[in-house]
């Protein structure tokens, strides 16, 4: 991707410079003032709800049956410490990065041949389309059972989840890309490479950021889903924490409530994290979106 | 030179076809400006689109010099009617695009960019996206754009709409300039009769849809032209009011399909003109 951008920006510099004066200023605009209020009043009706049980004789929905958020951040201290929750952290980003990184290498460049060849749109479409309505989870048990390993089973399923969403926005977006553009740069005597180069990939790079935003979304979702259902991999059988799907699970499985809640808001976190992570990548991609 | 023989477009399959074009014939002269008129919606864009090669007619050919056109070439460049910048590029960028393409970006061709970007008036502009641009703005930009190509057929789809009438004026006069130090075939679509008449050694009146010649005025007005010259000059005006009447004409079919408030509105604008 990075070679991508910079074959469309010249000056590549723009896509390292990161603005470190933009912290401070992100931190202290009205809309994080809010943001922040917001969020603590809801930890307070949490605490409030988890606490007294009942209110006014009834007893509390959802908020009576979880753990306080005072147990939460208790059982997160003493998390903190343990091996076996940053083992966790780590392999599921790294399940998730494994299968992302497929998705995207696999999926923009089988795409992009998809929208170019009207033959290939033909043969594989129809056997995609076929294909794409089993959720990644179902693919779970039969790829267990075919790849080598059980952490390439995972990454796979992780990979389905993301790749199709891809494929069908840089599919997507191709369809978008303006004919006459192509039609002037063909006027002027411009290669089909170069226009493949410098019109359709640069025409095609929105909508495969926002494939990506979307794909990285649900990579989440079925990486804590897989990791439940497949017992953590082989760090699940290791005792070395199996993800953080499966942290929550054996946190279900061994009763330890409040361990549910700090990796359900760790899984929170992670996700927001690498959203942010390839929003970042988006906007150093197309640089032309943001001026306006 | 161009020259379209017969040519007819459809679009629509098989019997609902409607036509857009019908039984087309003109010619381009070699090294002369030619200006096409017509009423709005009657295929001056589509037969813009034929010439350049973008598409294919239903029937007829196009022949640009003595050869038929089977696509677009690097022989005749179009300016479209809408803007159809690169929105990835800056406007240099864009400027660039044609000979950077062709592995022709040498030092002169840079010098050339920077000086046709300036004389459009958009050199301070040179490193905004299409999308900063103002309407106006752009159609210099795409201008420039195809300026930068050097070709020896411009074909100019409505190139200086949307722009301010001072603008538009010394866009006028900028490119008659060019085209008087660099003889080029120039194929011009407009709905300004006074563009028209400063611009025009030949006046393609087109008809109302489907589109054929309906009248060709030879406008052999003297050059250099100048605005206020032509203002006064009485030939020049004849012409114009010839033009505009067979307009007239034309978009009140297109608009009244010849009810008698059209009519009646077609014999009032007789009136006038003859009254002059
Ligand atoms: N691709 C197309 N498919 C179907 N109809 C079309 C197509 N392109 C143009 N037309 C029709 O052809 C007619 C002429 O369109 P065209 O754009 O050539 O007009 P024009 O003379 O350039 O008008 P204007 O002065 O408003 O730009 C219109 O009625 C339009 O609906
Ligand atoms: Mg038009």
């Amino acid at each position: 991707m990075t070679q991508q951008a910079a074959i469309i920006t010249p000056d590549s510099g723009r896509l390292l410079r990161f603005r470190t004066a933009a912290l401070p200023r992100l931190l202290f605009n009205r809309s994080s003032r809010r943001a922040i209020v917001s969020i603590l009043a809801a930890i307070a009706l949490w605490q409030l709800g988890a606490t007294s049980r009942e209110w006014l004789g009834w007893p509390v929905p959802v908020l009576g049956h979880v753990p306080a958020p005072d147990a939460v951040l208790v059982a997160w201290y003493h998390v903190l410490g343990d091996a076996g929750y940053w083992q966790s952290w780590y392999q599921s980003f790294l399940r998730v990065a494994m299968g992302f990184a497929a998705a995207t290498a696999i999926g923009v460049p089988f795409g992009l041949t998809l929208a170019m060849s009207p033959t290939c749109r033909g043969i594989v479409l129809p056997v995609f389309e076929l294909l794409r309505p089993i959720p990644p989870l179902a693919w779970v048990p039969a790829s267990i059972l075919f790849w080598p390993t059980q952490e390439l089973s995972i990454d796979f399923v992780i990979f389905l989840g993301a790749f199709y969403t891809i494929v069908l926005n840089v599919l997507g977006g191709a369809e978008t890309i303006d004919i006459r553009l192509v039609q002037a740069a063909r006027s002027m005597g411009a290669s089909r490479i170069n226009i493949f180069r410098r019109i359709i990939l640069p025409g095609v790079l929105p909508s495969i950021g926002a494939g990506m935003e979307v794909a990285i979304g649900i990579t989440w979702e079925v990486v804590v889903a897989a990791e439940m259902i497949s017992g953590g991999g082989s760090g699940g059988a290791s005792g070395a924490g199996g993800g953080l799907g499966f942290f929550i699970w054996n946190s279900y499985v061994g009763g330890s409530y409040p361990d549910i809640v700090v990796g359900m808001i760790s899984i929170g976190i992670a996700g927001y994290g690498s959203s942010a992570l390839v929003r970042l990548l988006q906007t150093r991609l197309t640089p032309w979106l943001e001026a306006r | 030179m161009i020259e379209l023989r017969h040519v007819s477009k459809s679009y629509g399959p098989g019997r609902f076809a409607r036509p857009v074009i019908e039984d087309c014939s003109f010619t381009v002269e070699a090294n002369h400006f030619t200006v096409m008129m017509g009423p709005s919606g009657s295929g001056k864009s589509t037969l813009i689109r034929l010439v350049a090669g973008f598409e294919k007619p239903s029937a007829g050919e196009i022949l640009v010099n003595d050869r038929p056109v089977t696509g677009p070439g690097q022989d005749r460049l179009v300016v479209f009617q809408e803007s159809a910048l690169f929105p990835w590029m800056t406007t240099r960028e864009n400027v660039q695009y044609g000979p950077r393409a062709r592995g022709e970006l040498t030092g002169t061709g840079r010098a050339r960019t920077d000086f046709l970007l300036e004389k459009v008036g958009l050199h301070a502009f040179r490193e905004r996206y299409p999308a900063q641009l103002s309407g106006g703005m752009q159609r210099r930009a795409e201008l420039a754009r195809a300026l930068v190509n050097n070709p020896a057929i411009m074909i100019l789809d409505e190139p200086f709409r949307g722009l301010d009438a001072l603008t538009k004026k010394m866009m006028i006069e900028y490119y008659a300039g060019l085209s008087a130090e660099s003889p080029r075939t120039n194929l011009f679509v407009t709905t300004d009769v006074d563009e028209a008449i400063f611009l025009a050694n030949r006046l393609l009146v087109m008809s109302h849809i489907p589109a054929r010649v309906r009248e060709v005025i030879e406008v052999d007005l003297p050059r250099p032209r100048s605005f206020t010259r032509i203002l006064l000059d009485g030939r020049a005006n004849a012409l114009k009011m010839a033009a505009l009447s067979l307009l007239h004409e034309e978009a009140m079919k297109a608009f009244g399909g010849g009810n008698i408030p059209a009519a009646d509105f077609i014999e009032a604008h007789r009136r006038r003109v003859a009254a002059m």
